[in-house]
């Protein structure tokens, strides 16, 4: 027997599925990035390099303020992500975050304008819960659909969210409306979240009169990083998560074991709805300079994002994270992009075209695997 | 009266596009292969031709005009809908996440584009609609369906059921047809008669493509004058249509109808004495489609005929 060395355990962890949905992953981004480049150079071959450099600076740009929206934004994209994440664990496709999204944007703001009589932890704590709530309520309609009619959730879904989205839009304008602005109105500032100690990382000092440039994060940043972690426990060590996993393999053998399985899809399509309907909150509580929800009829691109974020993060909790701020952060350089003659689209052609080619993964995997099959092969005795 | 002809016009404006998009759906879903993207490849299809008119609108005008576009419609759909054949087809991918993929990528490039070749980069594209048929000879001047079927109307309209038909012909009369439900079925069982079961599939995307992209100008010209990178959704209304119509052409037909009038209500309820003096706000009539498409969805998917094969990617190791 010979001792266990280096290299066999660089062996291990490349053989290891960890490592090679992983590559699938970084293989899917570097494909989009190049197609990205393609398109930047065919539209205005002078400005390409440069344009292209912008989009990988990313937050970078703008110093620390910068770093600061991009976790910022990446909040809201977390939630999403682990509510496409969660469902895709469970054996559910939840194209209908959008819709999620914003039914729990809408009553964040609502219960954050308008509950005045709460006191400060408890306004924005409320206000979560409340966004939580319906969220999960606007996905229970699909999942009931799916566990007693036989309704695909991709197409139910997508019906929600655009009912969601008019509905949000008509609520709006009857209650937190700004008429002016065409948004809703500033929330409380009860009901904004706490800073959580990162006004004093994240702010640019502006250059002359030395005022300081505030970015707009907030412990939502957190809450997200928490709840992910707990969405982790619960799906890799409790009976609850396993139950809801199961069903997502196999519904027959679920209930041969004793699984209430159509009890699974409801739940396990609340808690996808709950999750988007929380990023909407966390992504509005955020007081007078944070964003305000505008009525305009396009479904809320954070509920979409979250497919890439839940492809490139495997669905993994705690991948999903990371992709989310990956996501945010070429966002973000991509509305840096409007300093050249370029249109910030260009990002979302990326992202598509990141979904695209980790819908690849399957075979990417593959090849990897055969690559390194045939290398074990080469080193015969391992 | 004058209401009746005018819900009745533009109930064909909503329902031709929701029909072919369907029918495409159906061709796609027939041969095994789902294909979601038919939103997005309405708005390449309705991009291009949109920008060609704009653009020749000072050369051309009238029926040739519309014709051009109708055929660079078809064939940008058949090119985008190559990326979802390969990936579903060759790449085993799965074709909800490829078909999202291309749901993304349609108008961020339709804005992309607009929004780069235009003077101040403006996204929306402009034209002007020279192709109304004011009144068809003879066939206008029938009492009562002349009025609801034959004036204001677009060639559009009867290319649409035009399709229908050849759609009927071609599903069930002919061999294609025949191999191409094989394949949706069970292509294991096509492929062992020896059918090119990759071929077929590849065939019955390209036809939703062509089809997708059609639908997307036909949606676009009577009920707007400009392109803003967007088909409000038809595609998915489209799918719905294609699973109410139980992926059957001519039940697709009467599906396409009804939501066509559902879209109507939604845009004409203004037009309409009694909708428009309840003072509902406009947002709720937007809703009545999808609301309506999710109710008929509850009563008509217990007994689903969806093609046993659709979605599934074929792999001819597996048994």
């Amino acid at each position: 027997m010979k001792p266990y060395t280096i290299k066999d355990r660089a062996n291990t962890l490349l053989r290891s599925t960890a490592f090679s949905h992983g590559s699938a992953s970084v293989i899917a981004i570097l494909s989009g990035l190049l197609f990205g480049f393609i398109i930047l150079l065919i539209s205005n071959p002078s400005q390409a390099f440069d344009g292209f450099i912008i989009i990988m600076k990313g937050g970078f740009s703008t110093g620390a303020k910068g770093i600061g929206q991009v976790l910022y934004f990446a909040t809201p994209l977390i939630l999403t992500g682990l509510s496409v994440g969660f469902a895709f664990k469970t054996g559910l496709f939840n194209i209908g975050a959008a819709g999620q999204f914003v039914m729990g944007s809408f009553t964040a703001i609502f219960i954050g304008v308008r509950w005045t009589f709460l006191p400060a932890p408890w306004h924005w704590i409320v206000a979560l819960i409340g966004a939580a709530a319906v969220g999960g309520l606007w996905a229970l309609i699909p999942g009931l659909l799916k566990a007693f009619f036989n309704v695909h959730e991709v197409i139910s879904t997508i019906m929600m969210n655009y009912i969601g989205m008019y509905l949000a839009n008509l609520l709006v304008k009857l209650t937190v409306y700004d008429s002016l602005k065409n948004l809703s109105m500033n929330t409380a500032e009860t009901a904004t979240l706490p800073k959580g100690g990162l006004d004093n990382i994240f702010y640019n000092i502006r250059g002359g009169s030395g005022t300081i440039d505030l970015s707009t994060v907030n412990s939502g940043i957190y809450i997200a990083i928490g709840i992910a972690i707990l969405m982790y426990i619960v799906l890799n060590k409790t009976t609850f998560g396993y139950e809801l996993k199961a069903c997502g393999f196999n519904q027959n053998a679920s209930r041969y074991a004793g699984i209430n399985e159509k009890r699974s899809v409801v739940l396990s399509m609340v808690i996808a709805g709950a999750l988007a309907g929380l990023g909407g909150g966390l992504l509005y509580l955020s007081g007078a300079n944070g964003r305000h929800l505008k009525v305009i009829d396009v479904l809320a691109m954070e509920g979409f994002n979250g497919i890439p974020v839940a492809l490139l993060g495997l669905s993994n909790p705690i991948g999903i994270i990371f992709s989310a701020i990956f996501i945010s952060y070429i966002t973000q350089g991509g509305n840096y992009l409007q300093s050249m003659d370029f249109v910030t689209e260009v990002i979302d052609i990326i992202i598509a075209c990141i979904i695209y080619f980790s819908a690849f993964a399957l075979i990417i995997r593959g090849i990897i695997a055969k690559i390194l099959k045939s290398r074990k092969s080469e080193e015969g005795d391992l | 009266m004058d209401i009746l002809f005018l819900v009745a016009q533009q109930t064909m404006y909503f329902s031709i596009p929701l029909l072919i998009v369907a029918l495409g759906g159906v061709f796609t879903e027939r041969g095994g292969v789902t294909n979601i993207a038919l939103e997005g490849m309405m708005i390449m299809g309705a991009f291009t031709s949109i920008l060609f008119i704009n653009k020749m609108g000072g050369v051309m005008s009238g029926q040739l005009l519309l014709l051009v576009a109708i055929l660079i419609a078809v064939l940008t759909g058949i090119l985008f809908s190559l990326f979802h054949a390969y990936a579903s087809i060759n790449m085993k991918a799965d074709q909800i996440i490829s078909g999202t993929a291309l749901n993304m990528f349609a108008p961020a490039f339709a804005i992309y584009v607009a929004r780069m070749i235009q003077a101040n980069g403006v996204q929306q594209i402009t034209f002007a609609n020279t192709f109304r048929i004011t009144k068809v000879p003879v066939l206008g001047d029938i009492p009562v369906i002349g009025g609801m079927f034959f004036r204001n109307a677009y060639i559009t309209t009867y290319l649409g059921l035009l399709i229908l038909i050849a759609s009927v012909i071609v599903i069930y009369k002919t061999r294609f047809g025949l191999r191409l439900r094989a394949c949706g079925e069970h292509p294991h069982a096509a492929d062992s008669v020896g059918i090119n079961v990759y071929k077929m599939r590849y065939i019955g995307v390209m036809i939703s493509g062509a089809l997708a992209g059609l639908g997307g100008l036909v949606f676009v010209v009577p009920t707007s004058t400009q392109f803003n990178a967007t088909v409000s959704g038809y595609g998915f209304l489209a799918l719905a249509v294609m699973i109410f119509g139980q992926w059957k052409p001519k039940r697709v037909l009467f599906a396409a109808f009804f939501f066509g009038l559902m879209k109507t209500i939604a845009s004409a309820y203004s037009v309409i004495p009694i909708l428009s003096t309840m003072g509902i706000p406009s947002d709720v009539f937007k809703m009545v489609p999808f609301i309506a498409t999710l109710i008929v969805l509850a009563f008509t998917s217990k007994a689903s005929q969806a093609p046993r094969a659709a979605g599934q990617p074929y792999d001819k190791g597996s048994r």
